[in-house]
């Protein structure tokens, strides 16, 4: 499904005199469909790196990102196109971090709901159902559904985050310490939710901050550094 | 997928313009101005696609050529040299069709049909948004009035059916429709620009030109203004080129963006990329001192 | 020499008109005449396009009819017949002034009735008995830019003409009937002629914009102030400016009638009498009138 081959990333930071940080060197491995990857290493080593060269948002150094799209056949995510990228990202690619980056002014629901209404073209009664049902299940209060994300606590806040990456059944995931700011209940919920996900065919590459976690959900492990 | 405009060396010399011009101005150089001839290079051969349905970001600091950039693209302004094409699919394409009888693609470069024909192309693909109401309304008429204002140049004579639509973008824009009949001279500052973003659908637009609507607004009525966009351009599956200096306006509308420096383009990607692996020094600058 | 003195026309020594007066047949210097024959053969090729010409000076002031009167002048020949009208009334003293002028400068007779004159030369209205392919209607015009109202820079109007850029005009309309109910403008109501350029049709009433719709004769605007000529030739469109749900409208004189003829299809003055306070309507066209009377006494 993705093969990764010698990728390497370093900034060059031209406003601090050129100076430049290796963040990756040589990272290799291969994913199969409805795999799980781990990535492990010290903090600092690249992990968050490879998810981020992964999903476009730093670009590669060198290296190549080979990715079997469904829509878009085998891919170089490190080189392909921006407008591919945005397409691939629409319609196959999901990707979470322990940040939630969400819409201003948008509630809960909205957030959960609007990858569903506009990448799985069900009617908006489907996807509110499929959302609230998330929402519920995550252990969000009813009566937040309807409020700005913005204002709720960390721990809300990164479950809405997670609702919002498995609602829509992305093909690939990638996630970045999702459950790092998590209850140990809320962790057990989210894992099964992921395995759930696994079920369906998605495949994953994760990266998380407990090295049992990491065991138990992955049925491989990168290590980087 | 196809973009739906593509822009192919655009440039605009504002001066006489010499042999060294183009070696002299830049981003290395930090300055527009030729030192040898005094023309002011405001963009300078600049070259990108417009997707459908895609918002396409514009960041820069002020003189960069931004504003520049629109007007060429919305015919304000002549281009000293370079082409706009745009894909046989866009609306209006019966328009396309009788200029451009032949085969192909695309349309030959709108940038050299007639000024009649440009205002007809014009109406029928584009929207404009400035930051200064007063360049895209008319303060002394009534706000239905700037809405039909469009509608009478695409050949609409039905004054009850103009009002009709006039109402229903004002309603669409959060404004009062019995204040349809007063002037945007007597509104709010974000009232203004919500009504210039009616006018400037009225004609159901293909490519909306934004160039800072929500510079000088209060950081509450921006927000509202934005909100207004993000969801017009879901409902109107609208292709947007956002222009804007702030970075955060950017991220909010737009998933590709294009950096612009003393009429270059310096670097262009996927607006977080842009944000958060920013490849130039002078986007790292930009970076560094927005956020 | 005082006009007076001018040598009349049958006399029978028409070369010598010239020669005894001093100044050329028609008062204009054929190169003048030239000029403006040239700018009136543009405008009637362009039909609704002001033409620019170089205006001369008249032996009237600017503003009381030079601009027709010099396509009158230029185009006038010794066996035409003129009728010269200010708001529909052969006896004004402007419309007397003009006539006698052309006639002695020209040596030409001049009549009162529409259907006898070759040339008419017309201040504010085009008279009611219909005009054949045999006359010309030369109308005197203050302000030839219909686009004025809404536009002030010459070399924008000049632009917004050449794109057809007319949604401005179309906008003052839709203001006046948001704000007024219906569209206010009386006289001057512009017209757009053969489905291309929006055109001033001289301040004649609404009444007269249809006579100007596929007609027989030849009508040429002068401006002199603003040294525009243009022309509305026979069998062209002109069209006032119209909604589908606001069609345009001609002055409404149902149950009025003419106090001297007894027209009722005709444009009315009203007059009020000073002493009584009795409104009375009379025919604005006094030869119609005139006619008429003639006519029923018979
Ligand atoms: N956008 C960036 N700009 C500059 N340096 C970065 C950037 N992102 C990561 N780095 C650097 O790259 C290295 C690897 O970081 P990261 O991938 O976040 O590590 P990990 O996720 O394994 O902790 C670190 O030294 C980090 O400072
Ligand atoms: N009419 C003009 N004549 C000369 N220079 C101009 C003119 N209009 C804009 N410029 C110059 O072009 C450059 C780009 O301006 P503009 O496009 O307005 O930048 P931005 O919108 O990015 O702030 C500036 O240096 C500006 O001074
Ligand atoms: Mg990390
Ligand atoms: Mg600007
Ligand atoms: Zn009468």
């Amino acid at each position: 499904m993705i093969t990764v081959e010698n990728l390497t990333k370093t900034f060059t930071l031209h406003i601090l005199g050129d100076k430049k940080i290796e963040a990756c060197r040589d990272v290799s491995f291969r994913v199969p469909p409805a795999g799980f990857l781990g990535l492990a290493g010290p903090s600092g080593a690249g992990k968050s790196t490879v998810l981020k060269c992964m999903y476009r948002t730093y670009l590669a150094g060198s290296g190549a990102i080979r990715y079997q799209s469904a829509t878009h056949g085998m891919v170089d995510l490190a080189t392909l196109p921006d407008q591919a990228v945005i397409d691939i990202r629409h319609r196959e690619m999901g990707y979470v971090s322990q940040f939630l980056k969400v819409i201003p002014r948008v509630s809960a629901l909205n957030v959960v709901m609007e990858p569903i209404v506009s990448r799985n073209g069900v009617t908006r009664a489907v996807a509110r159902k499929r959302a609230t049902s998330l929402l519920e299940r995550l252990r969000i209060p009813a009566h937040l559904f309807d409020a700005y994300p913005a204002t709720f606590s960390g721990g809300e806040q990164q479950r809405v985050n997670i609702a919002r990456a498995v609602s829509w059944q992305p093909r690939l995931l990638l996630l970045d310490e999702p459950t790092a700011s998590l209850d140990q209940d809320s962790v057990g919920i989210v894992l099964d939710i992921l395995k759930e996900l696994r079920q369906e065919g998605t495949t994953m590459i994760g990266i998380f901050h407990d090295a049992m976690l990491l065991q138990s959900v992955t049925d491989s492990v990168y290590h980087i550094g | 997928m196809q973009p739906l405009i593509r822009i192919r060396g655009l440039t605009k010399r504002f001066g006489s313009g010499c042999d060294r011009c183009l070696a002299a101005t830049g981003p290395e150089h930090d300055t527009n101005l030729c030192p040898h001839c005094g023309s002011v290079l405001a963009c300078n051969d600049l070259s990108f696609d417009l997707f459908p349905g895609e918002a396409l970001g514009v960041v820069g600091e002020s003189g960069s050529g931004k504003s520049t950039l629109v007007r060429l693209l919305h015919f304000e302004w002549e281009a000293s040299a370079g082409s706009m094409d745009v894909h046989r699919s866009a609306a209006g394409s019966h328009l396309l069709a009788e200029m451009f009888p032949e085969n192909g693609d695309y349309s030959r470069n709108l940038l050299l049909l007639s000024h009649f024909q440009r205002r007809q192309m014009r109406n029928a693909l584009m929207g404009i948004v400035y930051q200064n109401p007063h360049l895209g309304l008319r303060m002394g008429v009534s706000s239905g009035g700037n809405i039909a204002e469009r509608l009478l140049g695409a050949g609409w004579r039905n004054i009850a059916k103009m009002r009709q639509r006039a109402a229903e973008l004002l309603e669409k824009t959060e404004i009062p429709i019995q204040r349809m009949d007063e002037p945007p001279a007597n509104f709010s500052g974000g009232m203004q620009q919500r009504v210039q973003i009616a006018k400037a659908l009225s004609n159901n637009p293909m490519i909306l030109f934004l160039d800072e609507v929500t510079t000088g607004l209060d950081l509450s009525v921006q927000a509202r203004v934005l909100d207004l966009i993000r969801n017009l351009r879901s409902e109107f599956n609208l292709s947007m080129l956002v222009v804007s200096h702030d970075l955060g306006v950017i991220n909010l509308l737009c998933q590709r963006t294009m950096v612009m420096k003393a009429g270059h383009i310096v670097e262009d990607g996927l607006t977080d990329q842009i944000l958060q692996d920013p490849q130039h020094r002078y986007t790292q600058l930009l970076v560094a001192s927005q956020l | 020499m005082p006009l007076h003195e001018w040598p009349k026309r049958n006399d029978g020594q028409e070369h010598d008109l010239e020669h005894r007066s001093g100044y050329p047949f028609g008062f204009m210097d054929e190169g003048a005449k030239k000029e403006i024959r040239r700018a009136i053969l543009k405008a009637v090729a362009i039909p609704g396009y002001q033409v620019p010409y170089g205006s001369r000076e008249m032996p009237i002031a600017r503003g009381w009819g030079t601009g027709g009167l010099q396509i009158t002048l230029a185009l006038i020949q010794p066996d035409d017949i003129l009728k010269v009208i200010d708001q529909g009334c052969d006896g004004s003293v402007n419309a007397v002034n003009i006539k006698k002028f052309v006639a002695k400068v020209a040596g030409v007779t001049v009549t009162t009735d529409t259907a006898a004159a070759t040339i008419i030369q017309t201040r504010h209205r085009i008279p009611e008995e219909h005009m054949t392919d045999q006359q010309i209607l030369v109308l005197q015009v203050p302000y030839p830019e219909a686009l004025r109202e809404v536009e002030p820079s010459e070399v924008e109007t000049r632009r917004m003409h050449a794109e057809a850029d007319y949604s401005r005009m179309w906008l003052y309309l839709y203001e006046d009937i948001v704000h007024y109910g219906e569209i206010t403008i009386s006289y001057r109501y512009p017209v757009t002629v053969n489905g291309r350029y929006i055109t001033d049709p001289s301040p004649i009433p609404r009444w007269d914009v249809p006579k100007l719709h596929m007609a027989d004769t030849l009508f040429l605007f002068g401006a002199g102030r603003e040294k525009r000529i243009y022309a509305i030739p026979p069998h062209t469109t002109v069209v006032p400016l119209e909604f589908e749900d606001h069609p345009f409208r001609t002055e409404n004189f149902t149950g009025k009638s003419c106090a001297r003829c007894g027209a009722t299809e005709s444009f009315l003055d009203e007059v009020i009498d000073n002493t009584e306070g009795v409104r009375s309507f009379f025919c604005s066209d006094s030869g119609y009138c005139d006619k008429r009377r003639e006519q029923c006494s018979r």
